[in-house]
């Protein structure tokens, strides 16, 4: 009975492409996601998101005024195009210090989705147009999509785990990057390069305003239980891949919004998790105490 | 031959104040040379700028031979940072923090012998059973010995560390002690930045003393000002809230006006 449900759902074509793209998203965007953690820039999927809002509107204007059959032919390239300006802008924004973190996201927060807004209506669209970018669409993912989907997690992946060591030793100690000659700027303008890349991908699954969900939750779950950067990364893979494939799968059956329904089960798999530890760690008692000398004699029997 | 360190004029400003003023220094192959002076004398912002870590507003630096940049063979040298946090983000081990220190430049990715080369680096700072273990689970003082181990496992012809010893436990001071006695034993140059010469005393051939952003004493290791070393000085750090914490493996980053 249930094995004739799922071979009908992988079946279904317009499933298959639905879940592949699912599982690439969900297996990019942890790894990028690693990184931003790492760095305590947990907002900045976030940021690029709503950047990326106003490039889906630029490319519709665009595509409007060339007469493209869909207009909204070019707003996928155009939020690629527009992420990646915006997350090299902020990378390099950052690095100068100049404007605090926080101030810049806030900037890039309201101008993103303003700029979204005033693009589409200047477009002839309305804001509904923009509904399927910002809660996600996966149910029209097309063959093209697809492709896009599946060069643009190849280059994530490959730049995201291949240099894994060099991208951990600009995160972790940046000062110390830059004195062992490691070319710290270029790397920088890489992870802000993958995570814009992985905002876009991840938009027709989950949507940009819960795209950040998809790089952030999985990897708070796997830093609750693992005691090593690559376990950390390789489980957060392993959970955003089993999220975004039973979510989907979930709302095969039920009428849900895909995004949304992955989101809040990757968030389940947190608050279970989070509660969980404790008893975990119960078997494997961990003394918070590091293992040092005293540093003077005393004798503990008196 | 020329030195392994050079510096000329070097002026660096940081949010408008000139910290430094027109250093000049130079160590040559071979030599140990502590950098010496009062919290706040720029002694710290010195190493960092000469190791291409701060930017320097003018004059010039010449690390083996070779202009600061590109040229120069980072490969040969490690540095050691001031303490940082545990706590940054992600969990790592202290192995993954010391494979770190095998890349420069011409190497992105860890080479083959990785592994056996972390391995020997966390064995020369007595931490050969931790390499599977979180950072954050470490002493202080451990933590610091992983960051020397990362700076190590370069095989460095120099080697660059900015108060090594400061807040850590007694036996993290002693296994350092250790390996830099060793090290110069193999003609390793090393610039060290101290607060106060203590255990490293008998290995320092020459000390640099800085004040207010300039050299005030280039030659023989001084001796202490006679209220630090007085029987009845009571040894307060007010600056430095991180040496009460030191082995509770919470100290933070460390406080540096």
């Amino acid at each position: 009975m249930i094995l004739d449900e799922i071979a009908g759902m992988l079946g279904d074509p317009l499933m298959q492409r639905a879940l592949l793209a699912a599982m690439l998203v969900g297996l990019a965007a942890p790894v990028v996601g690693t990184y931003l953690v790492q760095r305590r820039l947990s907002l900045l999927g976030d940021g690029i998101g709503h950047v990326a809002l106003t490039g889906v509107a630029l490319g519709w204007l665009v595509g409007n005024a060339m007469n493209l059959a869909p207009h909204d032919m070019l707003a996928v390239p155009g939020a690629v195009v527009t992420a990646v300006i915006g997350a090299v802008v902020i990378e390099l924004v950052r690095e100068r210090g100049r404007t605090s973190g926080d101030v810049a996201l806030a900037l890039l927060f309201y101008g993103g989705i303003a700029g979204g807004v005033l693009f589409i209506s200047l477009a002839g669209g309305t804001n509904a147009n923009l509904m399927a970018y910002l809660f996600g669409s996966i149910s029209t993912v097309s063959s093209a999509d697809l492709w896009l989907t599946v060069v643009l997690t190849t280059l994530i992946l490959v730049v995201g785990v291949g240099l894994r060591t060099a991208l951990f030793a600009v995160c972790h100690d940046e000062e110390f990057a830059r004195a062992a000659g490691l070319p710290v700027r270029a790397l920088n303008i890489a992870i802000a390069v993958i995570a814009a890349l992985t905002v876009t991908v991840s938009m027709r699954v989950v949507g940009l305003l819960l795209v950040s969900a998809l790089m952030i939750v999985p990897v708070a779950v796997a830093q609750l239980v693992s005691g090593s950067f690559r376990r950390t990364m390789g489980l957060a893979m392993g959970i955003g891949v089993t999220v975004c494939l039973s979510g989907l799968s979930i709302t095969y059956w039920n009428d849900l919004s895909p995004g949304a329904t992955i989101v809040v089960l990757a968030i389940v798999v947190y608050t279970v998790v989070a509660l969980a530890r404790p008893a975990l760690q119960h078997n494997r008692p961990h003394d918070p105490h590091p293992h040092v000398p005293d540093d003077v004699d005393v004798d503990v029997d008196a | 031959m020329t030195p392994a360190v050079l510096a000329r004029a070097v002026r660096v400003v940081l949010g408008g104040n000139a910290i430094l003023r027109g250093v000049d220094l130079s160590v040559s192959d071979g030599e140990v040379v502590a950098l010496l002076g009062a919290n706040g004398s720029g002694k710290s912002t010195l190493v960092r700028a000469l190791v291409g870590a701060v930017p320097i507003e003018s004059g010039e630096v010449e690390l083996l031979g070779r202009p600061l940049g590109r040229t120069v063979a980072w490969e040969r040298i490690g540095y050691v940072p001031q303490r940082m946090s545990a706590a940054t983000g992600v969990p790592a081990t202290a192995g993954e923090v010391v494979a770190s220190g095998l890349l420069h430049g011409r190497r992105l990715r860890p080479p083959r012998h990785a592994r056996k080369s972390v391995r020997a680096a966390l064995d020369l700072v007595g931490l050969t059973h931790h390499v599977d273990r979180p950072v954050r689970e470490l002493s202080g003082g451990q933590q610091q010995r992983v960051l020397i181990a990362r700076a190590l496992v370069r095989d460095p012809a120099l080697l660059v560390l900015d108060e090594p010893v400061a807040g850590v436990d007694l036996p993290s001071q002693e296994a350092f002690a250790a390996t830099l006695t060793d090290l110069t034993a193999r003609g390793r140059t090393v610039l060290v930045v101290l607060h106060e010469l203590g255990a490293l005393a008998p290995l320092v051939q020459r000390a640099i003393v800085l004040r207010h952003g300039a050299v005030v004493h280039d030659g023989a290791p001084p001796t202490p000002t006679r209220e630090h070393s007085g029987a009845d000085h009571d040894h307060v750090h007010p600056h430095d809230p991180d040496e009460e914490y030191a082995d509770t493996g919470i100290a933070g980053m460390r406080w540096e006006p």
